[in-house]
């Protein structure tokens, strides 16, 4: 599957929004003319300086950027190798990196005179997100979110609709993150002259895959300073969790023509990659395909029938991958391997206990091949690991499966 | 345009032109809400009065797609549908049928996934006269809409109320056969459009391509047929004829009236469309 390696891996998408093979616009002809206009209004967004000055206060004071790039140092005493670092995403304002996202789309909104937003969300973390910008930006917000994830991620619906949104919960095939896009499209769709879709991963058509990746490009272009000031050099080794793959992507964009700096992006194994439709990992299980408006590698049936998928991270219960990801993969830049269930809930504990820091469980999936690969490497090799969002919300679910009644 | 070799697809709507009617075009998923019933629904459609056939391949993710055509897609995936068994179908209604044309629309993963070369060959074999991929806009017309023209399978459009006299032009670049003109902002089965609405998009179209042009979305009955059909080269229902199967199912399984009530409204949809001749 590889191809030549290209003279860098940073300037994809192609005007089409191809990443190689993938990406692109596979979406209904109702929606092409309003995919064709966000195009141009990002690229014209791009290119204002006030639009980036308004991001950028909106981060430092609104977000609380730049987020700290902390040394974990019991952890890596507690694991025996590398120095291990963690991006504090989970300290940003509403708890994860989807608001860097969030915030660079409601501007975006705002300019293209749109009036009503929805989003989808598995985890509800682009759910928060979506609704805490809309309440500070004055819009009305509509989230849909699968039926099972309703369930397992209460606490979030809840702070939803704290914020003013309403929140639709989706019935259809198996009441997750797939569904909800689904949903989301469908009333895209229908109310496309008014609404703007605020798609909380770097998946669907372009020009989405590269926005979503512009604005998350904020985590890797504040560690790339933050190691250096500390350290003196870039890391060994970056790993990031991977669903639709926005933190990953963000972190790890600005060190891909660094040749020196490995990259991991850690899929969903849920039960094991040995069990059928048992686990979220698209790349490590899955072949390409065309779903949500993009090519990508996807979990799915022979016939071209997409499969559910499992995890126990709400966030990472997604049959497909962005785009970009697929191509990083199929070039070889990154490596892309599984954790299981047990694998990401185990590093939640141990995070917990040794640092004092709850990791959400698509978070904890990161941490979970840090612990693994930790031991292997010298005491002066570097990890970075993004902690892209907090666990406050996993609480309950993990507290189930500890038989705990909360 | 006059050295390409006459379609079904051309020669049906000659044929109705020459009769002064608009077309009646009915939407059956294949495989609800099973194989065999799914055929018997097939090979009855043109007898109880459709004039074109779009079969639709079923998907486990109709992106476009209101409440009732989801289900008929997982009625007919839980009954072990397949795009094999999908062109199947449409061979063994070509051995008993030449002339109605057969149209598969559905999303492009189950085509991609089967091999677009493969496809677009075993479709034509079939006796496969059209494909309306709800997921292929013309921005991506070398995935399949340039193999289906090559292989001599029509590529058919659908136009919308976003589609604009900048955007018209874009998206029948490489259409024929027909223009499916979906007539509401919205997912298949909810809302209907207004009469008035459909003419004058209708005619805007029409500016734009010497193709005839069906009327589709939301039309449920023999009048809102004739009320379209006053104004369209063809009216399309779907979503009606996918409940009409729902509703006699017993424990999810076919039963003796499944068909009937297929032709049925059938036979209701096509004296409506005799009825709004213009």
């Amino acid at each position: 599957m590889s191809e030549a390696t290209p003279n860098s891996f940073r300037t994809g998408p192609d005007e089409r929004g191809h990443f190689g093979i993938f990406g692109g616009r596979y979406v209904a002809e109702t929606l092409m003319p309003l995919i064709l206009e966000l195009d141009k209004a990002y690229e014209a967004a791009k290119a204002d300086p006030a639009f980036h000055a308004e991001l950028k206060g909106l981060n430092a004071t609104y977000t609380g950027r730049p987020s700290p790039l902390y040394f974990a140092e019991r952890l890596s005493a507690h694991l025996g190798g590398a120095k291990i670092y963690l991006k504090r995403e989970e300290l940003n304002h509403t708890g994860s990196h989807k608001i860097n996202n969030c915030l660079g789309q409601i501007l975006l909104a705002r300019r293209m005179g749109k009036t009503r937003i929805i989003a989808e969300t598995g985890a509800g973390q682009h759910g928060v997100a979506s609704a805490t910008v809309c309440a500070r930006f004055g819009y009305p917000c509509e989230v849909y979110m699968g039926a099972t994830d309703v369930e397992r991620q209460k606490p979030n619906v809840f702070r939803m609709q704290l914020l003013g949104a309403e929140v639709h919960p989706v019935t259809a095939g198996n009441g997750t993150l797939k569904d909800a896009m689904n949903e989301a499209l469908r009333d895209w769709v229908t109310n496309v002259e008014t609404t703007y879709y605020m798609i909380g991963t770097a998946a669907g058509p372009h020009p989405y895959p590269a926005m979503v990746r512009d604005f998350q490009s904020v985590i890797g272009n504040e560690t790339r300073e933050q190691i250096l000031a500390v350290e003196g050099r870039l890391p060994d080794l970056i790993i990031a969790a991977v669903g639709g793959g926005s933190n990953a992507i963000g972190i790890f964009h600005p060190f891909l023509d660094d040749p020196d700096v490995r990259i991991v992006g850690v899929e969903a194994g849920g039960h094991g990659m040995n069990v059928y439709n048992g686990h979220a990992a698209s790349l490590n299980g899955g072949k390409p395909g065309v779903l949500h408006g993009n090519r990508t590698y996807l979990l799915q049936d022979d016939d071209g029938q997409i499969l559910e998928g499992h995890s126990i991270s709400a966030g990472l219960d997604y049959p497909g991958i962005g785009p970009e990801h697929s191509w990083l993969n199929d070039t070889g830049r990154v490596t892309y391997v599984p954790a299981t269930d047990q694998e990401a809930l185990d590093a939640f504990q141990t995070l917990t206990k040794v640092e004092g820091i709850i990791p959400a469980l698509e978070s904890a999936h990161a941490v979970a091949e840090a612990i693994k690969r930790a031991p292997t490497m010298g005491k002066e090799e570097i990890i970075v690991v993004n902690l892209s969002g907090r666990g406050d919300k996993d609480v309950f679910t993990v507290g189930k499966i500890l038989g705990v009644d909360l | 345009m006059s050295s390409l070799p006459v379609t079904r697809i051309d020669a049906r709507v000659a044929k109705l032109k020459a009769e002064g009617r608009a077309a009646l075009v009915t939407f059956v998923t294949a495989g609800d809400p099973d194989t065999d019933t799914s055929l018997a629904i097939l090979k009855a459609l043109p007898g109880a009065g459709a004039d074109i056939i779009e079969f639709g391949m079923p998907f486990s993710d109709p992106m476009a797609e209101g409440p009732p055509i989801q289900a008929a897609d997982i009625r007919a995936l839980a009954a072990g549908q397949t795009m094999v068994k999908t062109l199947e179908q449409v061979r063994a209604f070509r051995a008993g049928d030449n002339e109605t044309p057969i149209v598969l629309m559905g999303y492009y993963n189950p085509i991609y996934i089967y091999g677009v070369e493969r496809f677009v060959s075993d479709a034509k074999a079939a006796g496969v006269d059209g494909l309306i991929v709800v997921d292929l806009p013309p921005e991506e017309d070398e995935e399949l809409c340039l193999p289906a023209i090559r292989a001599g399978i029509s590529f058919i459009r659908l136009a919308t109320p976003t589609s604009d006299d900048k955007r018209l032009p874009v998206l029948l670049r490489n259409s024929s056969g027909f223009v499916y003109y979906v007539s509401v902002l919205g997912v298949t089965g909810v809302k209907s459009a207004a009469a008035g609405d459909v003419a004058t998009a209708v005619s805007r179209i029409k500016a734009h391509t010497p193709l005839p042009v069906m009327v589709g979305f939301g039309v449920k009955t023999g009048e809102q047929a004739a009320a379209i059909a006053a104004h369209a080269d063809g009216v399309v229902v779907g979503s009606a004829l996918v409940n009409a199967v729902r509703d006699t199912l017993v424990d999810g399984k076919a039963t003796a009236s499944t068909v009937k009530a297929v032709t049925n409204l059938v036979a209701d949809l096509a004296a409506g469309v005799r009825r709004g001749r213009k």
